[in-house]
């Protein structure tokens, strides 16, 4: 789960680490109110998921709240790469002297978390790791151990920041390790981490990834999800626990298991086709989450047609066309329903099919068959 | 002999009292795997089908010399029955349970690598099974047959139809290994290559990979150096988007790293044969066999 920069930095906050006070607007009028609450300069930030905001327009620095105003009504509704803005965050203005680049995420090769500290900030990481790596400083934590404070001290020096503001820094890197781990993070980033004027530290951004598996325990993430935008199709599989994800093209696809759906994708792709979907209905492939899976697919106009590409393990395929004969008891289909059954039980299954008879179900024997007569029945719409 | 489990495997099963690892230890049972003991905290006391249930690891091992645990503990608190597993000097832990957070995994793998001799398969896997011998976990039965082939698995339905193309073509398995599909899984594609190298029943090698991280990146390294034996991959996720979660936490694209390109790359530069279609992995292993 991806939050947004002032979701983050409410976080950073709870956990002190310094950020600059600032107040969420979604009008012009709350935008200048929140700037003559601040007093003094402030920055109205466009609240979108995506990077390169500054250059796009969505971030301006005003002298007072008139000129606060007239900014925020320029940025909102802006669209910035695809993204609409609907929100702005205000702070108050920081007098910068360095900006830095620190980060920490999972090694997920040498299984340990990793610090990635540079005194290049403000500018895109990657391109700095490609154009002088020997500008990119990383190092290794024991998740066991946690962030020492001697690996705090070194990333300071071994990064080149700024000796004088030695202490601030490293106290600030211990304090966002802390949040990576003690908010369940899959990466914490801070671009620009920034020295100030008057010698301390703040982050001046925030980019966090909160690892979805452990919301259970962190009910104050429970709000979040509320300002992300959402397509309405995923919207309508997350209500019914369906792990969907909306992709651009025609053919609907349903596989039991991830690996057997991201196949599928692949598979349709090799064909000449293009997915309109990942959909892993799982190991049971039940009647009623095929019926929930097809309603969703129903609400996608691109749609042309649908391949059910099931591997018979522990689930039976007569089982699972036994369900589909039921589903389709209920639904009317808009779109030739292409089912490929293999493994326990396969004959079976595609016998139940074949009795079915239904004229826009067609039995596949194998993947690729069936990705082929997905995406010729698409394309012939 | 294969890997991990055979007729040797002492079984216990965390979370027996369970609905799913209730089921599936009776599976395991009727498979022919030896399941002495459940625990469940608690519980002590009881029995599931005349399988005694203990209260604590260090109590059923006692009683019961059990050398290998399944985990179906709900993911709040599978970590924790992880370590109490290792503490209980269990050699092989399989850990079937699906959402256990990513810094959680992590703590459990550095110390189970730093102070334990525990190996770990899993969380978020279908298990292991070696045919004809013991299965462990939740993969389907029917389709596997005793044989030299190794299977090695990110994906649990993948596993299973390249476990069903190799049977069709007379080629059995010596053992499938789920090792799931999470971020930090104990035991990676190098640890049961490394054991399949060093089976002596083991010939070929198939190994089906997918997005996400550098685990096969890293495979292609240690197959260069260390594996004599044909290997035959398979990866999943060319056409998956960056930045989306693909069902399985671990199988998730950022930037340009752990492409299913770079992988396929990586493996083709060391020999290894890809199949472009799921299908065709047992085809290659067949020819890389001389069959």
């Amino acid at each position: 789960m991806d939050l947004h920069e002032f979701q983050g930095k409410a976080l950073f906050a709870s956990l002190a680490v310094p950020v600059p006070e600032g107040h969420l607007a979604t009008t012009p009028e709350e935008a200048a109110t929140a700037a003559e609450q601040l007093g003094g300069k402030v920055v109205v930030k466009a609240q979108v998921q995506v990077g390169g905001r500054g250059k796009a327009g969505g971030i301006k620095i005003a002298d007072d709240h008139h000129q606060a105003r007239q900014m925020a009504s320029e940025i909102l509704g802006m669209d910035i790469k695809g993204h609409t803005v609907h929100r702005l965050w205000v702070e108050r203005a920081t007098d910068i002297a360095a900006e830095y680049y620190a980060s920490f995420t999972l090694d997920r090769g040498a299984k340990k978390h990793l610090a990635i500290v540079s005194a290049k900030g403000g500018m895109d990481i990657e391109a700095v790791a490609a154009d002088s790596p020997e500008d990119v400083v990383r190092l290794h934590i024991d998740p066991m151990m946690g962030l020492t404070d001697w690996q705090a001290r070194r990333l300071v020096y071994d990064a080149k920041l700024d000796t004088a503001a030695a202490r601030p820094l490293a106290a600030t890197l211990q304090k966002l390790y802390r949040a990576f781990v003690d908010l369940d993070c899959d990466l914490v980033e801070v671009n620009p981490l920034v020295v100030t004027a008057e010698g301390g530290v703040i982050a001046l951004d925030s980019k966090v990834t909160i690892d979805s598996n452990a919301l259970y325990r962190h009910p104050e993430f429970a709000g979040f999800s509320e300002a992300f935008v959402v397509d309405p199709i995923e919207a309508m599989a997350k209500e019914r626990h369906l792990n969907f994800i909306k992709l651009d093209g025609t053919v609907g696809v349903m596989a039991n298991g991830a690996g057997l759906a991201m196949a599928t994708l692949d598979v349709v792709d090799l064909v000449g086709g293009a997915a309109a979907n990942f959909l892993d209905v799982g190991g049971g492939a039940k009647a009623e989450t095929i019926t929930d899976a097809m309603e969703v697919l129903m609400q996608d106009p691109a749609v042309g047609a649908v391949l059910i590409n099931i591997f018979g393990g522990i689930v039976r395929c007569d089982l699972v066309a036994e369900g589909i004969v039921t589903a389709l008891s209920s639904l009317e289909l808009p779109w030739p329903l292409v089912v490929r059954l293999d493994g326990t039980n396969a004959a079976e299954g595609r016998k139940v099919l074949a009795d079915f008879d239904h004229e826009l179900v067609i039995s596949v024997d194998t993947m690729r068959q069936g990705a082929e007569k997905a995406v010729e029945l698409a394309g012939a719409r | 002999m294969p890997i991990l489990v055979d007729n040797n495997t002492r079984l216990l099963v965390q979370g027996l009292t369970g609905r799913e690892g209730g089921f599936h230890a009776g599976r395991n049972r009727e498979y022919g795997t030896n399941v002495v003991a459940g625990v469940t905290p608690g519980k002590g006391g009881e029995n599931v089908d005349g399988v005694p249930v203990f209260d604590t690891i260090a109590d059923a091992v006692a009683a019961t010399e059990a050398n290998a645990a399944m985990t179906f503990v709900p993911p709040a608190f599978a970590a924790d029955a992880i370590l109490e597993a290792a503490a209980g000097g269990i050699e092989l832990i399989v850990c079937i349970t699906e959402g256990i957070p990513a810094q959680d995994e992590a703590k459990v793998y550095n110390y189970l690598r730093q102070t334990t001799d525990a190996v770990l398969v899993g969380p978020n896997c279908p298990g292991v099974l070696s045919p004809g011998k013991a299965n462990v976990g939740i993969m389907p039965t029917t389709v596997a047959r005793p044989g030299s082939v190794g299977v090695v698995s990110r994906s649990g339905t993948l596993t299973y139809q390249a476990v069903y193309e190799l049977t069709s073509l007379g080629l059995g398995q010596s053992t499938c290994v789920g090792i799931g599909g999470d971020p930090v899984p104990g035991s990676s594609f190098v640890d049961i290559l490394a054991m399949f190298q060093d089976d002596p029943e083991t010939q070929a090698i198939a190994m089906i990979g997918e997005i996400g991280g550098d685990a096969e990146e890293q495979a292609a390294l240690f197959i260069e150096e260390h594996v004599t034996k044909p290997v035959v991959a398979y990866i999943a996720g060319f056409t998956a988007p960056t930045g989306k979660k693909m069902g399985h936490a671990g199988a998730i694209i950022s930037g340009s790293q752990g492409t299913a390109i770079a992988k396929k790359e990586a493996l083709e530069a060391v020999g290894v044969q890809v199949a472009v279609y799921p299908s065709e992995i047992g085809e290659l292993v067949s020819a890389a066999l001389g069959g």
